[in-house]
Parts: structure tokens; C-alpha cells; sequence
């Protein structure tokens, strides 16, 4: 069934889309870009991308991809088993499983960051009640270690449901051709589960990878004020030096390390499903 | 013909409660074709998965060349499975599919590639090794599922509806191909289908199921021929399946009508059924038939025709290359050696047994 009657009508209809597209994130884009080669006084310049050697910038650069990494492995340890239980699970179940996971995303981002922090705060929550159980108190705010935690927390969904989706897709009967031609549980998930599940693995490390690497405010509250990542120091710069050329320079860094990412990842995808 | 490969001894399943397959008993000769048919939710996929290993029953015991094999899982069984929708691995080439179950048997390269390539050889595939299973037709996808799993020299083929989802004509082609490569191979194979036509064509022996049991088991000629119940006369073929009454020996009463026939020990004046395939009732001038009808509908199906003949309240199906036209008076005759004779369901537990879908 064709819903538009020709191509004319369809362009016509997907006008809005395109005018938005232009309005929010081409402008923008172009505006960054702008700012992030041109100086204060309008010259052209690398400077401000050039910055991100600087030994401040790039430790925080650095601190940022590291962390980023560890939760975004971290995410995928914790998916990928949760993602094949539930694939093999009757339908009816894994439903109520799955809502689960996703509940949280129902809630307010900040609302949810927040709550870890007044949890694991020093006379926090958690604190307080293994106080009351003499128990030794644990003080993790304001570590790297709460960071993770934190992105880790708000971004483990978004590993969990590609994962889950392409796992769900493979047929049962692959598995059990797999099995059928002599292999055992461990030669078919090596050879056939995890390959046929490598695009949801790929999208699901994207859609973590790259929140992580940019988020200012889960370190920011969880980090405390000490530990910046690039995404700080970027907010920094607009908000509180008003230096957008300086700003725009680090963020197109940013811009290209998750083009960076992406393109890794397209051919892993390519190597993996068409060799 | 041959001894025993495969042989089910008393298996019983069930899923949720649902009886699928009840004491079922089945010998499977080596060398042989073997079809089991029967409509959907019969017990014939659950049969070839427990065959397969996919399965394993409540009860009973599969029992391959002389040992149980009930408990073993499927990479550890001699045999091989043909899937439905061919389940082929996407991920991997041609050549990569086939040669799966010969890498993980670590066999070398140069083996592997042989063997490869007699495999696409057999299935009439050649110089397909670099091409990805989503490239090709159903038709040639399922040709590399048939090559995937005979380049194990398996000792069986178990094949799940593997025609099902092609069409008309590619269905009848792979017919023949199947038949051929099982007449090449001289392995057995194990053929599930609904289609009575498909097990006609290819089988040697064929076990008609229906609600988990066993309904018929024979030669293709034997179950179209000698229907054993209602439903398998009714499940294989066209067929009239008249509620009639056993005279006595080679004497028939059809809807008041006495015809002969030549099946003997049914006792006297017992109810039985009575199957008249729709070729084998001839339609004659009304004095010359023993008893007499009007012709209600006529299709034309190509090789003969077809139609409905109202006689003594019964609508009989009659195929004929000879027409009467709608509304013309005929007479039906039918030759003794064609009449059917069936016990009628004795109880009702066999009746439920019987029962047509």
C-alpha cells in the first residue's frame, strides 16, 4: 500500500521535519562550528581547538573517555547475560522484565542523579542505615567510582534494549541448526549467538559510549566539583567564562571523537555481518 | 525392506497440559522415505524434534541403531536436520554455512573445501561459496540447508516442512530433487508435512497423524487405496465417505442401495464406512446405474472435471473427463473392487482419535 501519492506529496509532508531539522540542529551545528574556528576578534583560528593539549583540558578529556569506557564495558557485562535470560524467557514474562528496566526512564534524568546523591552522600541514606546497623560507612560520593555508578545507572537501558532486541531475533531454529551440525552451547554462542547479536551490541555501546563521554551532569553531582570531566569544562566555558569560541573549539573535539566512535563501529558492523 | 535405524518406543508429550503425543509407537527402516503427515497440531514436528533432540519426551524411549539416544543432545546424534524457513546462519557466506559442522568437527581445509563444493555440486549450486544467504531465493536457500546438513554424512535426514514456504511450482521442482538426492545419498530421511500430495510424491512410507496418534502407517498406494478410518480417507485426497451397512461378505448397502463389493469379515447387517474416491464413481445413464441422481455443480480442474451429484440425500464428488451438464439425470455406478470398506469408530475414544478437523 503506498500512503502518499507520489513522491511530490511525501516531500511536501516531510517539510516540517526538514525545516526542524534545519532550526535545531543544522544552525546550531554550523553556529558551533563557527565559533569553535574564529577567534574574538572574527579571524580564523585553531586555537581554540588546539586548547584541548593543554594539560587541564586534557586530563579532562582523557578522565572523560576513561570513564566512559569502564561504564560503558560495565553496562554491557551487566546486559548482555540479563538480555539472553530474557530472550529465552515465554513472551508473557519478559514483557513485565523489560518494563522494569525502563520504568526508571520514566523519570526526570536530573531528578534520578540527584537521588543517588543524597543516597550515597556522606550522612546520606545509605550511610545513615549502616550506621544504625554497625556497619562500616562507605564514602564514594564525590569519586570517580560514584561517576560510573551513576552513568552506569542512567544509561544501562539503553545497552539492555538493543542487546535484548537483536537477541530476540534470532530464530530458534538457528540455534538449534548450530546444534543440530555438532555444535555445543559454548561453540554456538561464540560462532552464531554472538555474531548475529553484534548489531545490537554495536548500537547498544554507542547509545552508552556517547552520553557518558559527554555528560557534565552526572559528574557534576555525583563528581562533586573537583573531578571535571570535558563535558564540564565545556559547560564552564559558556556558562560561566562566556568564552563560546573557546567552548565551541572543545566541543567540536568531542564532535569528532563520537564521529570517531561511530565510524569504528560501522565497519565492526560491516565485518561482522557481511564479510 | 531394510532393518530398523530409528525406532519410538511408547512416547507420550505434552506442553501445558496438552496431550501432544500419546503412546506413540514407530519403526523407521534404514535406506527409507519416510513421510509423516498429518494436519497441524497432529504431533508430527514435535515426532522429528524429539528425533532431533530439541526435544525430549515425558516418556518413552528413542532408540537409534540398537542404542538410546533418548537423553543425548542434538550436536551428539548421528543425524541432521533440515529446518523450516531454512534457518540458515546470515552471518556467514555460502561456503562458511556448509562447512559449519565440518569445522567443528575440525576436519582440514582442504577436506572442508571438497566437500563444500560436492555439496553445492549435488544441490545444482555450483560457484555459489562467496554469496550470502540473503542474496538467494527461497528455493536456493533451502538447497544450501539440504547441502549444510548432508555434508555430515548423516546417517538421517530429518527435513521440517522444508517446502512450505516456496511456491507452487518451486515446490514440486524440489520434490523431485529430494527424491533424487535421496536416491544419491541412500540415507534415510525423515519428511514432515500437511501436504498429502507432497507425501504421495515422495514417500515410500508414509504414517498418517492426527491428535498424537498414529492413524495409518503403509505404502503411498496403500493409504490412498485402503483408507484404514474416515479420517485418513478423508485427509488424503477427495473422497465420498458414506455411513453404510455391511449385508453380508462382498455385499454392500449404500444409501439404500445395494452394491457388491469384495471385502469379506465384517460380519452381517454391521454398520460400517464406506469410501468411494470421487475418479472411481462412474456416472451412467440413470437406467443403467444402481442408483440415480441429479448433477448439482460442474468445475472444470483441467485434467477432468468435477462434479456434484445429488442421489438418494447424498452429495457425491465424482472427477470425470466426461461432462454432464448441470441439472442432467444420471446414474451412479461404482466398480466392486473400488468400494472401500471401514470399521466404523468402535468407541468413543477411537472416534475421538478419528475425528476430522
Amino acid at each position: 500500500m503506498k500512503l502518499f501519492k507520489s513522491n511530490k506529496s511525501a516531500g511536501l509532508m516531510a517539510s516540517p521535519y526538514i525545516a526542524w531539522a534545519l532550526i535545531f540542529i543544522v544552525i546550531p551545528l554550523c553556529m558551533v562550528i563557527y565559533y569553535g574556528i574564529t577567534s574574538a576578534d572574527g579571524n580564523l583560528t585553531i586555537e581554540n581547538i588546539a586548547t584541548i593539549f593543554k594539560p587541564g583540558f586534557f586530563k579532562a578529556l582523557k578522565r572523560s573517555v576513561f570513564l566512559a569506557l569502564i561504564s560503558t564495558f560495565v553496562c554491557f557485562i551487566l546486559s548482555y547475560p540479563l538480555g539472553m535470560i530474557l530472550s529465552s524467557m515465554k513472551l508473557k514474562k519478559n514483557a513485565y522484565i523489560v518494563t522494569l528496566f525502563i520504568l526508571p526512564m520514566w523519570m526526570n534524568f536530573l531528578l534520578r542523579t540527584l537521588t543517588w546523591m543524597t543516597l550515597l552522600e556522606k550522612k546520606g541514606v545509605i550511610n545513615t542505615i549502616f550506621e544504625f546497623m554497625h556497619l562500616p560507612t562507605i564514602s564514594i560520593i564525590n569519586t570517580q567510582g560514584a561517576i560510573v555508578l551513576g552513568m552506569v545507572y542512567n544509561f544501562l537501558p539503553f545497552m539492555i534494549l538493543p542487546i535484548y532486541n537483536s537477541l530476540n531475533r534470532i530464530d530458534e531454529n538457528v540455534i538449534n541448526a548450530a546444534r543440530d551440525l555438532g555444535a555445543d552451547s559454548l561453540q554456538t554462542f561464540w560462532r552464531i549467538t554472538l555474531p548475529l547479536s553484534m548489531p545490537g551490541i554495536l548500537s547498544g555501546i554507542t547509545m552508552v559510549f556517547i552520553p557518558a563521554l559527554t555528560t557534565f551532569a552526572i559528574s557534576s553531582m555525583l563528581g562533586g566539583s573537583k573531578i571535571l570531566l570535558i563535558g564540564n569544562v565545556i559547560e564552564q566555558e559558556f556558562t560561566q567564562l562566556y568564552d563560546w569560541h573557546l567552548g565551541s573549539g572543545l566541543s567540536i573535539v568531542l564532535m569528532i571523537f563520537i564521529f570517531i566512535n561511530m565510524i569504528i563501529e560501522n565497519l565492526a558492523d560491516k565485518g561482522g555481518v557481511n564479510k | 525392506m531394510g532393518k530398523d535405524l530409528i525406532t519410538l518406543e511408547h512416547i507420550s508429550k505434552s506442553y501445558d497440559g496438552q496431550l501432544i503425543l500419546d503412546d506413540l509407537n514407530l519403526s523407521i527402516y534404514e535406506n527409507s522415505f519416510v513421510t509423516l503427515l498429518g494436519p497441524s497440531g497432529c504431533g508430527k514436528t514435535t515426532t522429528l524434534r524429539i528425533i532431533g533432540g530439541f526435544e525430549m519426551p515425558d516418556q518413552g524411549r528413542v532408540i537409534f541403531h540398537g542404542q538410546d539416544i533418548t537423553k543425548l543432545s542434538p550436536n551428539k546424534r548421528q543425524l541432521n536436520t533440515v529446518f523450516q524457513k531454512y534457518a540458515l546462519f546470515t552471518h556467514m557466506t555460502i561456503a562458511e554455512n556448509i562447512a559449519f559442522g565440518l569445522k567443528i568437527k575440525n576436519k582440514s581445509a582442504s577436506y572442508i573445501k571438497d566437500k563444500v563444493k560436492y555439496a553445492l555440486k549435488l544441490v545444482n549450486l555450483e560457484g555459489f561459496e562467496n554469496r550470502m544467504p540473503d542474496s538467494l531465493s527461497g528455493g536456493q536457500q533451502q538447497r544450501i540447508a539440504i547441502a549444510r546438513a548432508i555434508v555430515n554424512e548423516p546417517k538421517v535426514l530429518l527435513l521440517d516442512e522444508p517446502l512450505g514456504a516456496l511456491d507452487l511450482k518451486m515446490r514440486q521442482d524440489m520434490q523431485y530433487e529430494l527424491k533424487r538426492l535421496k536416491e544419491e545419498l541412500g540415507i534415510t530421511f525423515i519428511f514432515v508435512t500437511h501436504d498429502q500430495e507432497e507425501a504421495l510424491t515422495m514417500s515410500d512410507h508414509i504414517v498418517v497423524m492426527n491428535q498424537g496418534y498414529i492413524q495409518q502407517e503403509g505404502s503411498p498406494e496403500k493409504i490412498y487405496n485402503e483408507p484404514e478410518n474416515a479420517f485418513v480417507a478423508d485427509f488424503i485426497g477427495d473422497s465420498n465417505i458414506i455411513r453404510s451397512t455391511m449385508i453380508r461378505d462382498e455385499l454392500v448397502e449404500i444409501l439404500g442401495a445395494k452394491f457388491a463389493c469384495v471385502d469379506k469379515g465384517f460380519g452381517e447387517n454391521k454398520p460400517v464406512d464406506v469410501v468411494i474416491r470421487p475418479e472411481d464413481v462412474e456416472l451412467v445413464a440413470p437406467e443403467n446405474g444402481t442408483i440415480k441422481g441429479i448433477v448439482t455443480d460442474l468445475t472444470f480442474k483441467g485434467v477432468h472435471y468435477e462434479m456434484d451429484v445429488q442421489a438418494n440425500g447424498y452429495e457425491w464428488l465424482v472427477h470425470s473427463t466426461k461432462l454432464s451438464p448441470v441439472g442432467s439425470k444420471v446414474g451412479i455406478k461404482v466398480d466392486p473392487f473400488n468400494i472401500q470398506i471401514m470399521n466404523v469408530p468402535a468407541s468413543m475414544d477411537e472416534e475421538a482419535i478419528s475425528e476430522t478437523v
